[in-house]
């Protein structure tokens, strides 16, 4: 058992390996995207901005304070968290009552003004990450050699997926979450201090990129344009998966990486568009996604 | 964006007059000491932002992948100029002809969302697009169709000259420019704005408001790839900048600027942010920074635009 279809097994479950890789960051991406839509209605175009700021900020606190990839793990969701809060309470929270476009918009120019100061900073190439001692080497599998730190992120990723379900749709807290997507005014009316609700559910969007980003370092260099093509395929998946529900978030997220992955085996080409041919299938047989319900 | 109405109710003839004006002061332009290759740059993004403009600001339609127009329109206008050694006028049609048939293709799938997923369709076809250009061979990747021969209009006027040049651009300008104004004040645009400000009582007149919103988008495929077209026979030369996400982007910050569903705004918008450029580029990457701060600021504070706050100004004032 050396070939299927005629490609080597190694390439092949090297391949699905880096699309489960891709799908993993896909899903988490997504998935913020769609708790901060389900509140604020708006798409968070400076994601990806975001996504990168978190991966800089595990860059920083290695090069210029020495704290490690742990505590980064930590401290730079935290931190590019706060940015959100700040960026929501001084913008965001002004354009609720306009066309939703608008915060697009927004967003879009805050993505600009990120991606620009870092571009200028430290140009269009990646800084290394370095990767931390107990990840090196790999697991034997019998069948390939899967690196120690690949299967961490998607463990990690699955680990913060299901804890973000599972909040959202099994506590109390997620409940308040649900019920102020379909009616703020009403929740805002039992007493539930709504605005804040919203600005810590961008915050929290937000952390989720940036934790994203961190998960990234060492995989993907560190540079100031590395989210800005991954949120358009991104928008894709949102597209295709719909954003009605927190588990299809997750679930296209993880399938697209993998049949992306595998294009690339078969039809190394169609590799960066795949996603996109997919959406347009999508669009054709059901427009409101495949998760996705209209609103 | 219900604000943006206001500036394009008011008389129709007077905007006619401005417009003669404006044509008038840019036919002397080249004359009065301003750099004719910036006026047509500025004209080619003018027209492209103006057909955006179309789209959004009459039909409340986002499209954040409208770049996939401009570039493909400029491909196949050079490559045919080149290639096949067609004539300016030629070329320019086969080019804007090519666009509009991406544009049926995009805006049949895209109108069946609306909204946020309208904009974020439209970003990942463009980014398909972008795709597609970048790995098949007749781009030439990275370096683009370059020196495409300007060549001779009809087989006679020779337009390697910077003024003939000058005068086809304006005169193509300003024909677009009548056409969108004449579509907005027809029947047609009419029914767009009811559908931009209402779209469920829109339907329930009876009118198939798919396929009005699929006409506005082709039109304004159509006049986008006009401007690409024209674009890359004027510079000689079509490349991926113009299908990249940032010449999207930059459109929508034009017709932002300039005014939403204003008619002079997108015109207004190009200009400024052309000679922004011109200007910023020897600061390179803080072009970015400045474009996403003008971004920001024109939402937060600055939503109708300059026409668009000149107009509410002056309606203010007459009272």
């Amino acid at each position: 058992m050396t070939e299927i279809f005629g490609i080597p097994v190694q390439a092949l479950f090297g391949q699905l390996l880096i699309g489960l890789i891709n799908g993993a960051f896909y899903a988490m991406l997504s998935l913020g995207l769609a708790v901060i839509f389900g509140l604020l209605n708006i798409i968070n175009f400076s994601h990806g901005a975001q996504y990168m700021l978190g991966a800089f900020c595990a860059y920083f606190l290695l090069e210029w304070a020495g704290v490690g990839y742990w505590w980064a793990l930590l401290i730079a969701p935290i931190v590019v968290g706060l940015t959100g809060v700040i960026i929501e309470r001084t913008m965001l929270s002004r354009l609720y009552k306009l066309d939703h476009l608008y915060g697009l918009l927004l967003t879009f120019g805050l993505a600009l003004v990120f991606q620009g100061v870092f571009t200028n900073y430290y140009g269009s190439s990646g800084q290394p990450y370095h990767l931390p001692d107990e990840f090196a080497g790999a697991f034997n599998l019998g069948f390939m050699f899967l690196p120690k730190y690949r299967a961490w992120v998607i463990l990690a990723s699955v680990i913060v997926c299901g804890t973000t379900w599972f909040v959202i749709e099994r506590t109390k807290l997620g409940s308040y979450l649900r019920a102020a997507t379909e009616n703020p005014a009403m929740v805002q009316a039992f007493g539930i201090n709504v605005p804040r609700m919203i600005t810590l559910t961008y915050g929290f969007g937000v952390a989720l990129a940036a934790f994203a980003g961190v998960m990234a370092a060492p995989i993907y260099q560190v540079s100031p344009l590395m989210g800005a093509n991954l949120i358009i395929v991104v928008f894709a998946v949102v597209v295709i998966g719909g954003m009605g529900s927190i588990l299809g978030a997750v679930i296209t997220g993880f399938g697209l990486g993998v049949i992306e992955g595998l294009t690339k085996v078969f039809y190394a080409e169609a590799s960066n568009t795949v996603i996109f041919v997919i959406m347009v299938i999508v669009l054709l047989i059901k427009p409101a996604g495949l998760f996705g319900r209209e609103r | 964006m219900a604000e943006r109405a206001a500036a394009v109710a008011n008389a129709p003839p007077r905007l006619l007059v401005v417009l003669a004006v404006f044509a008038a002061m840019l036919a002397v332009a080249p004359f009065v000491g301003i750099y004719p290759v910036f006026l047509m740059k500025a004209l080619c993004f003018a027209l492209f932002a103006c057909a955006f403009n179309l789209l959004i600001g009459f039909g409340g339609l986002l499209s954040f992948g409208h770049a996939m127009f401009l570039g493909t329109a400029g491909y196949v206008c050079a490559y045919a100029a080149k290639r096949w050694g067609f004539t300016p006028e030629l070329a320019i049609l086969t080019g804007t002809a090519a666009s509009a048939l991406l544009g049926v293709i995009v805006g049949a799938l895209a109108i069946r969302r609306q909204g946020i997923y309208f904009a974020m369709i439209t970003l990942a076809m463009a980014q398909m697009i972008f795709f597609f250009y970048l790995q098949t061979p007749f781009t030439h990747g990275e370096d683009g169709i370059q020196s495409v021969p300007r060549g001779k209009l009809f087989g006679l006027l020779d337009l390697s000259g910077t003024l003939p040049m000058y005068y086809l651009v304006l005169l193509i300008f300003l024909a677009a420019f009548l056409l969108i104004y004449r579509v907005i004040h027809s029947p047609f645009g009419q029914v767009l704005k009811a559908i931009r400000e209402n779209e469920p009582r829109a339907i329930s007149l009876g009118y198939d408001t798919d396929r009005y919103k699929l006409l506005a988008f082709i039109l304004s495929a159509v006049l986008a790839g006009l401007a690409g077209a024209t674009k890359a026979i004027v510079f000689q030369l079509a490349s991926l900048t113009d299908v990249h996400w940032t010449m999207s982007g930059e459109v929508v910050l034009m017709t932002l600027l300039g005014g939403m569903g204003t008619i002079f705004g997108p015109v207004v918008g190009a200009f400024v942010i052309v000679s922004l450029e011109n200007y910023l580029a020897p600061f390179g990457q803080w072009v970015t920074v400045i474009t996403g701060a003008i971004f920001v600021v024109c939402v937060l504070a600055f939503r109708r635009g300059i026409v668009g706050e000149l107009s509410a100004w002056w309606l203010k004032r007459g009272r």
